[in-house]
């Protein structure tokens, strides 16, 4: 509109401004001052908070190498397995005529809460081989029923020797098991995402391949993939940050039990159970140095985006 | 030469119906296909279905058998949901999901459209760097934000009682408290998604109605909001979602166990009957109707949601 006031736009923008400064902005930067203070946020502690964390004094308690880690694992074996997988299902569900179907049953636990595909999958996973469809099939198979969510033998202690000794096994099952439902929930997410990527791929493009004499393999590696590649990013930026600020599964599923603790349940816990708040502030601070750089990213291509469009 | 025929033949071919042995042969090639994806989507739906048979069958069944013997021995009840509904507070429990989610949705979808028509046919200095300052706050942390607030909410506590609906005015004890945080936890991704949809409309349209001399308000709600249903659609379902869905929030903002959603009432029923599954599946269940419903009859703008979303991740 021509001969607009100039506060109007600013008007409009008010109740935005005012909810995203009093519950995002101004707490982010709280939550910073608040991670170098005690736990009351009283007295200035300067880095304490940080070595806590990097020094990990009381494992027993709050084991936040352990946290760390787990996050180290859930981010790059949740997102490589639920891309990889999506994208299988993408690929398998475009080549067949009931392709609704079959993505609505792989998408439809995008719609169910964490807390209860927590309790369907603490019911698939049940140790008692007459209830637990998981160990079920695993005694079906003549093995031994397995604690699918206690299992410790964990890698924490041969990479960090902090903790009880125990007997060492090389993969923490567990976690495995946690992230396995994670996979279950989100490989909808990728099929539906990428899925929409291999329909923008022109037919003419896969004929002129096929007639120069390429292999499906070929075609696949060579030009699928780097056409949607860009997409798989998008897909992988996004599950991400879910695998860094996860916590409701494994606050339902485990409660952290057995080093499943990740940074975001660690957090919970010190501002709840052990009513740390520095440390707890502490934690956040590193969930957001963690995000940064895909914040920027994220940022870059949005600006690439706009110039672009 | 063999190449030349491929080519001639290729296009005779294919307008004619395939003959049987060409019929048979693609069959054949495509069986593996059929099988993967057949097994794979009976894997993904096994644990869904393994809860839903489970919460319709008797206490003394689930504890001492699998949830498969009840296909072919039927013997099935709603007892389990009549007690978990009365006795365990879920049915208090998906009111307060109620309460909770709807108010959030309208206040976020809102908000939300008023910043993003701003964001999109205003001038106004500065525009392009807010905005990106906005979308940048999708990917804060929400644990970054939540001490803070809850000291903020204990500290600015406002104790007079709200009829109907219970609870305080204001706090830790109030749904004031949690709509106001989810909506502002949505904002980001609800400006986004909104701002571009308003900025694809055709500028056009804008023009002509302004020369005629509409006002901005005008323009909003009779060209802007009606033209953005599909775009609002999808927002509203994503928004009533994660609300509905969220435990973390609820949990740490949301201190008075009788105000709580299904989300946490179920989780302090894992804590307390870890291991009883006539009442955690019927619990589980009945939180996952109204998703699951959702899910199916409008899949399409959930479908939409996600890829115009996604597409900043």
């Amino acid at each position: 509109m021509i001969g607009r006031k100039w506060w109007v736009p600013w008007l409009w923008l008010m109740p935005a401004m005012a909810l995203l400064s009093i519950y995002l902005i101004y707490p982010t930067l709280d939550t910073i001052r608040r991670s170098f203070f005690d736990e009351r946020s009283r007295d200035w502690v300067g880095l304490d908070n940080y070595r806590t964390i990097i020094e990990n004094p009381n494992p027993l308690i709050n084991d936040t190498h352990s946290a760390l880690l787990n996050n180290l694992i859930w981010i790059p074996v949740f997102t490589g397995v639920t891309v990889a997988l999506g994208f299988i299902f993408a690929l398998l569900a475009s080549r067949v005529r009931y392709e609704a179907i079959a993505k609505s049953a792989i998408f439809m636990p995008m719609a169910i809460s964490f807390v209860a595909a927590s309790v369907i999958w603490r019911f698939m996973y049940e140790i008692n081989p007459d209830i637990g469809t998981v160990n079920a099939v695993v005694t079906e198979l003549g093995e031994k029923p397995v604690a699918w969510l206690q299992n410790t033998e964990s890698p924490q202690y041969w990479l960090l020797e902090t903790g009880p000794k125990q007997d060492i096994g090389p993969i923490q099952t567990n976690n495995l098991a946690l992230i396995l439902v994670g996979v279950w929930m989100w490989v909808g997410f990728a099929m539906v995402v990428l899925s929409a990527g291999l329909k923008g791929i022109s037919t003419e493009i896969l004929e002129a391949a096929r007639v120069d004499g390429a292999n499906e393999w070929q075609i696949l590696w060579r030009i699928i993939l780097p056409i949607v590649s860009p997409t798989i990013m998008v897909v992988a930026t996004t599950l991400v940050i879910l695998a860094l600020k996860l916590f409701d599964l494994v606050f339902v599923m485990t409660g952290g039990r057995f080093d499943t603790d990740v940074v975001a349940t660690l957090f919970y816990k010190q501002l709840f159970v052990q009513q740390n708040d520095g440390l707890g502030a502490a934690l956040a601070v590193v969930l957001l140095v963690a995000v940064v750089p895909i914040m920027v990213i994220s940022i870059r291509r949005f600006q690439f985006q706009e110039e672009t469009r | 030469m063999a190449q030349r025929t491929v080519v001639e033949e290729a296009p005779a071919a294919r307008p004619r119906a395939a003959g049987l042995t060409d019929s048979l042969r693609r069959l054949a090639s495509r069986t593996p296909i059929h099988i993967a994806l057949i097994v794979l989507i009976i894997l993904w739906s096994v644990p869904t279905f393994a809860l839903l048979v489970s919460s319709f069958r008797e206490p003394g069944d689930i504890a001492t058998s699998g949830w498969w013997n009840a296909l072919t021995d039927w013997n099935f009840t709603t007892a389990n949901y009549e007690k978990v509904l009365d006795q365990n507070g879920m049915g208090r429990a998906f009111f307060n999901s109620i309460l909770i989610t709807v108010p959030a949705t309208a206040l976020v979808i809102l908000i939300a459209a008023f910043a993003a028509y701003a964001f999109a046919w205003m001038e106004f200095p500065g525009r392009n760097w807010l905005f990106l300052f906005f979308v940048a706050l999708l990917v804060v942390p929400l644990q970054m934000t939540l001490i803070p607030v809850l000291k903020l909410y204990a500290s600015t506590t406002i104790h007079t009682d709200v009829p109907f609906i219970g609870g305080n005015l204001w706090g830790t004890k109030s749904y004031t408290g949690i709509w106001l945080a989810h909506a502002a936890y949505g904002l980001p991704f609800a400006i986004y998604l909104l701002r571009n949809f308003f900025g694809s409309l055709p500028r056009d349209l804008f023009e002509s109605a302004y020369l005629d001399g509409a006002s901005d308000l005008r323009v909003f709600f009779r060209i802007v909001l009606p033209l953005s249903m599909p775009a609002i659609a999808a927002l509203a379902i994503f928004q009533f979602l994660w609300t509905w869905n969220d435990l973390l929030v609820a949990l740490v903002l949301l201190q008075d166990t009788n105000l709580g959603p299904m989300t946490l009432k179920i989780s302090s029923l894992v804590t307390s009957f870890g291991t009883q599954y006539q009442l955690l599946t019927a619990a589980a269940f009945i939180s996952m109707a109204l998703p699951l419903f959702i899910f199916f009859a409008l899949q399409r703008y959930f479908v939409q949601g996600i890829l115009a979303g996604s597409v900043k991740g």
